[in-house]
């Protein structure tokens, strides 16, 4: 479980985040949505130790990562897995070089054993036969998969994911999300995803805040949504016309 | 007052700081060591050796010249070209060049991985960036350096033979009794002083530029750019200062 207290975060005079204080679980995944400019980057951000908050502090299970040294911080690191929105797949590297890379840097394992968890992990997110090929020659679904292939390598208890969809195709985007929640629930670690993609909240939001200008508007589940007379909620998830009188259809039956 | 400066030297010293640090795993760092000799080694190799051969050449060719009516022997053109090329020419100029390749390829490469989140990548991994991108390229640097600028003081003493001797202007006995005499092992001391410091300058100001660079393509050129001045700049400060210093 990861748990933020009274969380803010200023870059000069612009305050991003207002006293965020919540709680991710274990074995859900956690959604952190909102609009573009909510401030859902800078608290990813904040979560993962890539920006040190003004005030707060971040909790992963009982230890305060804010208080961490430096050596401890990446300890704690190698716990974590995090798929970034463009993948951040090194691009000089194969696709098994890009998932072995924590294992060289981190285990001891022979050349076989690694051989044998890279196989593990790429069969997991469902992509074979692409080992040898460079991250350039790979679709940007396939490309996402190999990005989470990389992020459970290490078995991590926590697994961060930055907007998993953006760029992809609404029947690959569910495939991504399903994805991640079948291996949330599998290795039952604790998975935060940063999205404003509608699917997403709706599919797999175990666990949703709504940010707002800085602050949670509101918090939930998926079930919740629906029935939620929440506005700014409202306003957010069905932006549309379209999307309202679906809404409204669905409520009336 | 403008601090900015002391910001950037601060920032620089913590990064080299972070750099030299225990490595996470010593084979990793051992392999891209390996790499970035290759890298900077033989990859400079071509361009190093042309240059060297046109210093010799032109230097003869001047110092030819110079002395020509003069009372000097005419077997000094050896010894100066020998003596110039060690300790200025053959350091400083292929450290000048390098900071342009290498300098520039450095910077554009680690602000390439900061700009498309490599880095982040990295670091959430638990891995030091700091470290294991920048270390190797000094260590390979300040290894294989050094060994490029022996090489271009050989070569340019050639350079120097070929310009002189098939032209004419002096006879083969001539050119290498002047390379032979007056030798001082100092001045090769004071060009691996010289060579050392200038590949720790322009990798680690080049790797700095990177390491910060914010924005996009044109604050990546940029900061490929700055790589080059200031290291051209701190290697011309540097020479100077162990000039002072050591001679």
């Amino acid at each position: 479980m990861i748990r933020t207290e009274n969380i803010h975060k200023k870059f000069g005079d612009h305050h991003v985040l207002k006293g965020i204080t919540t709680e991710f679980f274990k074995g859900k995944t956690n959604l952190i949505i909102g609009r573009s400019g909510a401030g859902k980057t800078v608290l990813l951000k904040l979560l993962v130790g890539l920006l040190e908050p003004t005030e707060g502090d971040i909790f992963y299970d009982d230890v305060n990562f804010n208080k961490l040294g430096k050596k401890d911080t990446r300890t704690l690191r190698m716990d974590v897995g995090m798929l970034f929105q463009a993948s951040a797949l090194f691009d000089s590297m194969t696709v098994e070089e890009n998932i072995r890379f924590p294992l060289d840097m981190f285990t001891n394992m022979t050349r076989k054993e690694k051989r044998k968890r890279v196989d593990f992990c790429l069969e997991r997110v469902s992509l074979g036969f692409v080992n040898d090929k460079y991250p350039s020659e790979i679709s940007g679904g396939m490309q996402k998969r190999v990005g989470i292939a990389r992020a459970i390598v290490l078995n991590p208890k926590y697994l961060f994911c930055d907007e998993p969809n953006s760029g992809l195709d609404p029947k690959t985007a569910i495939v991504i999300d399903e994805l991640i929640k079948s291996i949330t629930i599998e290795n039952n670690i604790t998975t935060v995803i940063n999205t404003h993609d509608m699917n997403s909240v709706m599919g797999i939001g175990d666990n949703i805040i709504l940010l707002h200008q800085g602050q949670i508007a509101w918090r939930g589940n998926n079930g919740e949504v629906m029935e939620s007379d929440n506005e700014i909620l409202q306003n957010f998830i069905f932006a549309s016309p379209f999307l309202q009188d679906l809404r409204d259809a669905a409520l009336e039956k | 007052m403008n601090f900015k400066i002391l910001t950037h030297f601060g920032r620089y010293l913590i990064m080299m700081g972070t750099a030299f640090s225990r490595p996470e795993k010593t084979s990793m760092y051992y392999k891209e060591t390996m790499r970035q000799m290759n890298d900077i080694g033989v990859g400079s190799l071509t361009i190093v050796g042309l240059i060297a051969v046109f210093i010799g050449a032109v230097t003869a060719v001047q110092f030819a010249y110079q002395l020509d009516g003069t009372l000097v022997p005419i077997y000094y053109i050896g010894y100066i070209v020998r003596d110039s090329t060690i300790i200025e020419l053959a350091p400083t100029i292929t450290c000048l060049v390098l900071a342009g390749k290498v300098g520039s390829n450095i910077a554009a490469e680690i602000g390439g991985m900061r700009q498309k989140e490599h880095i982040d990548a990295m670091e959430i991994m638990g891995v030091n960036t700091a470290a294991y991108l920048i270390m190797p390229k000094v260590v390979a640097a300040l290894v294989v350096i050094p060994l490029l600028v022996a090489i271009a003081a050989f070569v340019s003493v050639f350079g120097g033979y070929i310009a002189v001797v098939p032209a004419g202007y002096m006879s083969h006995e001539e050119y290498i009794q002047g390379v032979r005499s007056f030798f001082d092992s100092y001045n090769i001391f004071l060009m691996f002083v010289k060579a050392t410091v200038f590949a720790y300058l322009l990798t680690s100001v080049s790797a700095y530029q990177g390491y910060y660079v914010k924005g996009g393509s044109i604050e990546l050129g940029q900061a490929s750019t700055n790589a080059v001045v200031f290291s051209d700049i701190l290697i011309l400060l540097a020479d100077y200062l162990i000039a002072v210093l050591l001679t």
